[in-house]
């Protein structure tokens, strides 16, 4: 949903987003010293294609296969009773599942990080990761919870009146962020 | 406003898809090592069973547990029915306990649409077999059932069941399964043909959206699922049929039968199965038979059913016409 107030402006273009996440790859190669078991978990819908791309990316990087997947939280939402009941996504866990390994999550926008409280509920049904990092492309501001990203594409002050939209190849034919203003109708969040 | 699920017929199309497709993601449940979700914390089912039943209670309660419901059974035996209690007062007294869904068997049709428009109750009502009216989430298993076995798992996400042919044999006069499956297969775009005896066909048959025949055999090697029915036999108090054996050799199937049926075709049951009567060991316990399968996609259903009816704020799935209030 794009406004209709102001034309949104593009804050990444696809050689940005391709070159932020080649750094990301090589940020968790890093940190996870050779990322030998790392799992990639993408959280419905751009974050699924976001970690499909980081997973190749680290394939080239560490010349070895990296599992990837993803986890729907729509189940473990906490305003779940706030509106309508969504359709559900795919939670597709790797083979080997996820107990002791270092799970990252992948999403497209941090904002409040209730969607992050959420997977973490879900991993907790799940197994029990190592440990769990964070990578995003986009943080955006505004947490309301204690939580943050190991990983961040770009940091992006905004105000609350202002919306961020991920578009990506997969999903949209295209890759690029925008940010745009609000149109008039208030209370409702994107991300 | 209140939303139920009282007749397969009032699914739209999309709605039933989307059933489906919710269900197909719940059934990924059931391979976690916790088989638990917290959508329904707190909020309070009751299955509301006037009629004998094992698969169908059973199944709601896992489905309800495996949402995190706090799930209250009831059965009419042993309980104020028993002394004479009427529906309404059953009713009321759930309704003053603060539940917010009843899932209802009851031996007369048209009990649960009576409880979801009478005022009595705010809750929302699933209809878990009324009679000889409905069972709508054994049809929407059944139409999972061969959405997964006839186009797949994944590739059946988002999909009807457009042009498949589906054979429903036996007493479809007192069976709710046969008109929850003819109303919910013809709202998927399947072709159903009905097969049965004279004597067990309802009157009025040929005004549904459905074909009739007397004739088995010649249905067979046309059909992509065969779903054979119970012979009811709690409710044959008149002669239907001569003998069990002759309704048996005309209607029953087995091995021979079988093998007349295209090689991708399934066997169906809704259970409970009676070995030698509609069906024979050897196409029970064959791998065509998907009985066993039915009864674990049961639960998916009803997951599904429950999650899209309670887990919001308001329903997800909105029957047309059930809203008289």
């Amino acid at each position: 949903m794009d406004t209709q107030a102001s034309p949104a402006r593009p804050v990444l273009e696809a050689p940005d987003i391709a070159r932020v996440l080649t750094r990301i790859a090589h940020e968790i190669v890093e940190r996870a010293k050779g990322a030998d078991d790392v799992v990639l978990l993408g959280i419905p819908t751009r974050g699924v294609f976001l970690a499909q791309r980081l997973a190749a990316k680290l394939e080239r990087i560490t010349e070895r296969k990296v599992p990837c997947g993803s986890l729907d939280i729509t189940m473990y939402r906490d305003d779940l009773r706030m509106q309508p009941p969504r359709a559900l996504a795919r939670t597709d866990i790797p083979g080997d599942g996820i107990d002791g390994k270092l799970v990252v999550l992948v999403d497209d926008v941090l904002f409040s990080g209730r969607t992050i409280r959420a997977a973490l509920d879900a991993l907790n049904d799940i197994g029990r990761p190592r440990a769990v990092q964070l990578a995003v492309l986009v943080d955006r501001g505004h947490r309301e919870l204690p939580i943050r990203a190991d990983y961040v594409g770009k940091n992006l002050p905004t105000s609350l009146r202002e919306t961020v939209k991920v578009q990506l190849a997969e999903e949209d034919g295209r890759d690029t962020v925008l940010l745009g203003a609000k149109p008039a109708t208030p209370g409702e969040r994107q991300h | 406003m209140q939303r139920h699920l009282i007749s397969a017929a009032d699914l739209t199309r999309d709605d039933a898809v989307l059933i489906l497709d919710t269900a197909e993601e719940m059934s990924r449940v059931a391979d976690r090592p916790i088989k638990k979700l917290p959508t329904l914390r707190g909020r309070t089912v009751v299955n509301l069973f006037f009629e004998d039943s094992t698969r169908t209670r059973i199944s709601f309660e896992a489905a309800e547990k495996r949402l995190s419901a706090d799930v209250i059974n009831f059965s009419a035996k042993g309980s104020s029915v028993s002394k004479g209690e009427s529906l309404k007062d059953t009713a009321q007294t759930l309704e003053a306990m603060g539940v917010d869904a009843v899932v209802i068997r009851h031996g007369a049709s048209g009990a649960p649409y009576r409880l979801a428009n009478s005022g009595w109750i705010d809750a929302a009502v699933i209809n878990a077999g009324d009679g000889t009216h409905q069972h709508p989430t054994q049809a929407l298993l059944d139409a999972f059932t061969m959405r997964r076995r006839l186009i797949g798992r994944d590739a059946g996400l988002g999909q009807d069941l457009s042009g498949k042919r589906v054979t429903i044999v036996g007493d479809i006069l007192h069976s709710r399964v046969a008109r929850s499956n003819v109303d919910l297969l013809h709202t998927l775009g399947a072709e159903v043909t009905l097969v049965a005896p004279p004597t067990l066909l309802p009157v009025g048959v040929e005004t549904w959206p459905c074909a009739v025949s007397y004739d088995l055999d010649a249905a067979l090697p046309k059909c992509d699922a065969v779903m054979m029915l119970r012979v009811q036999r709690e409710r044959m108090n008149a002669a239907f049929f001569p003998t069990e054996r002759e309704y048996s050799r005309r209607y029953g199937l087995d091995g021979d039968r079988m093998a007349k049926l295209p090689e991708h075709a399934v066997v169906m049951h809704p259970g409970p199965m009676v070995r030698g009567m509609e069906i024979t060991a050897e196409v029970a316990d064959s791998g065509r038979c998907t009985a066993v399968e039915q009864v674990t996609n049961g639960v998916s259903i009803r997951m599904a059913v429950l999650y899209l009816l309670l887990g919001g704020n308001e329903p997800a799935v909105a029957p047309t016409r059930t809203e008289e209030k």
